[in-house]
């Protein structure tokens, strides 16, 4: 049972890997122009491991920003990460502290949208983390081989939208929101989200994402609490 | 960038990167979520997928594109559509159609006018 949560944790998470390997491979280009070292370039993907705030540290180093400021940035664009273990706390509140500081090293976007979806399903199998788990090292490890591929290859590369490979996370990220979509307050919490992403796509840091979402949030909840006041209402007279 | 720069910049990114994913699972044993979190939680997934869906759709590489070229769109629009009609097989049906329907428009609709 373990290990087949493991592996089908792995295996989930293909697509995603698809839509990862260009930008690992394009960081590990970007970031031997912009001036790091070899090593240097493998050990922030091995232990930061956060794709965007990886591109954006290579930015700044390009632009000679202060290391004060690089660590600020990535702070800010990760904090999005909150979000997602905040999300997951209810299911990994009852494993042990070990459990908890790896899986939470591993945090990703893709890991957490899998993972998600695993522990939202209601059967009761008790080796769901080991399915995040399976999620986790295969992004990593992805990781780690594109960066070292990307170094390898230099700055050779065209970017990942010219080669269109990021459509994959795209639509599997699509088929992963699909399911949520079951009820008006979804509905609202949804669309509030969409509306304000492209108002604030603009702003710097991923913010943006940031704002949309606890927008988006903030609609759904309020939609079902109005619809329980509403039920409520009914019942008293 | 010096060495000593370098090393200091890497792990003060993990530092920050690294506590900001476990600082909420640090302590999440001693105390009880209450109901209000618990409820928005449920909403997290959606709202943030979302967020990072849609820029990356109509505004692919920060530019604002509704144009036929723009393949992302039909491919966006073909994963939703392909994804509620095979709901038992959501996944499956949201990426071979989506990813089909993005070659068509980006490779062979190009090559054929």
């Amino acid at each position: 049972m373990v290990r087949k949560e493991f592996f089908t944790g792995m295996r989930d998470t293909f697509p995603l890997l698809l839509g990862a390997f260009p930008f690992g491979l394009i960081y590990g280009a970007l970031a031997v122009s912009a001036g790091l070292s070899a090593p240097a370039v493998l050990a922030m993907s091995a232990i930061v491991f956060a794709g965007s705030s990886q591109f954006i540290a290579v930015g700044l180093v390009a632009a000679g920003a202060p290391v004060s400021i690089i660590i600020l940035t990535t702070f800010v664009v990760n904090l999005r990460h909150m979000l997602y273990s905040a999300a997951l706390l209810p299911d990994l509140k009852n494993l042990n502290q070990r459990w908890r500081f790896v899986l939470a090293f591993f945090l990703t976007d893709e890991t957490f949208a899998v993972a998600a979806g695993r522990w939202r399903n209601s059967d009761d199998s008790p080796y769901k983390h080991y399915y995040q788990l399976g999620s986790s090292l295969a992004m990593y490890l992805n990781w780690q081989l594109w960066t070292l591929v990307g170094l390898l290859v230099g700055s050779r590369i065209p970017d990942a939208q010219a080669w269109g490979l990021d459509v994959a996370m795209v639509v599997t990220f699509i088929g992963m929101t699909i399911p949520y979509v079951r009820n008006r307050p979804m509905v609202m919490a949804v669309l509030t989200s969409a509306a304000v992403s492209l108002l604030s796509w603009q702003l710097p840091y991923k913010l943006g994402l940031i704002l949309a979402a606890v927008a988006g949030i903030a609609a759904g909840v309020s939609m079902e609490k109005i619809a329980m006041m509403k039920k409520n209402r009914e019942v008293e007279p | 960038m010096t060495p000593i720069q370098e090393i200091l910049m890497i792990l003060g990114m993990m530092a920050v990167t690294f506590s900001v994913r476990y600082v909420l699972l640090a302590f999440s044993g001693r105390f009880t979520l209450p109901e209000n979190l618990e409820r928005a939680l449920r909403y997290v997934p959606p709202a943030v997928l979302t967020a990072i869906i849609v820029p990356s759709v109509l505004l692919p590489g920060g530019q604002w594109d509704l144009s036929p070229g723009n393949a992302y769109l039909p491919a966006a629009v073909a994963a939703t559509v392909a994804g509620f009609l095979f709901r038992k097989k959501v996944l499956a049906a949201s990426i071979v159609s989506g990813l089909v329907v993005f070659a068509i428009f980006s490779w062979l609709i190009p090559i054929a006018s």
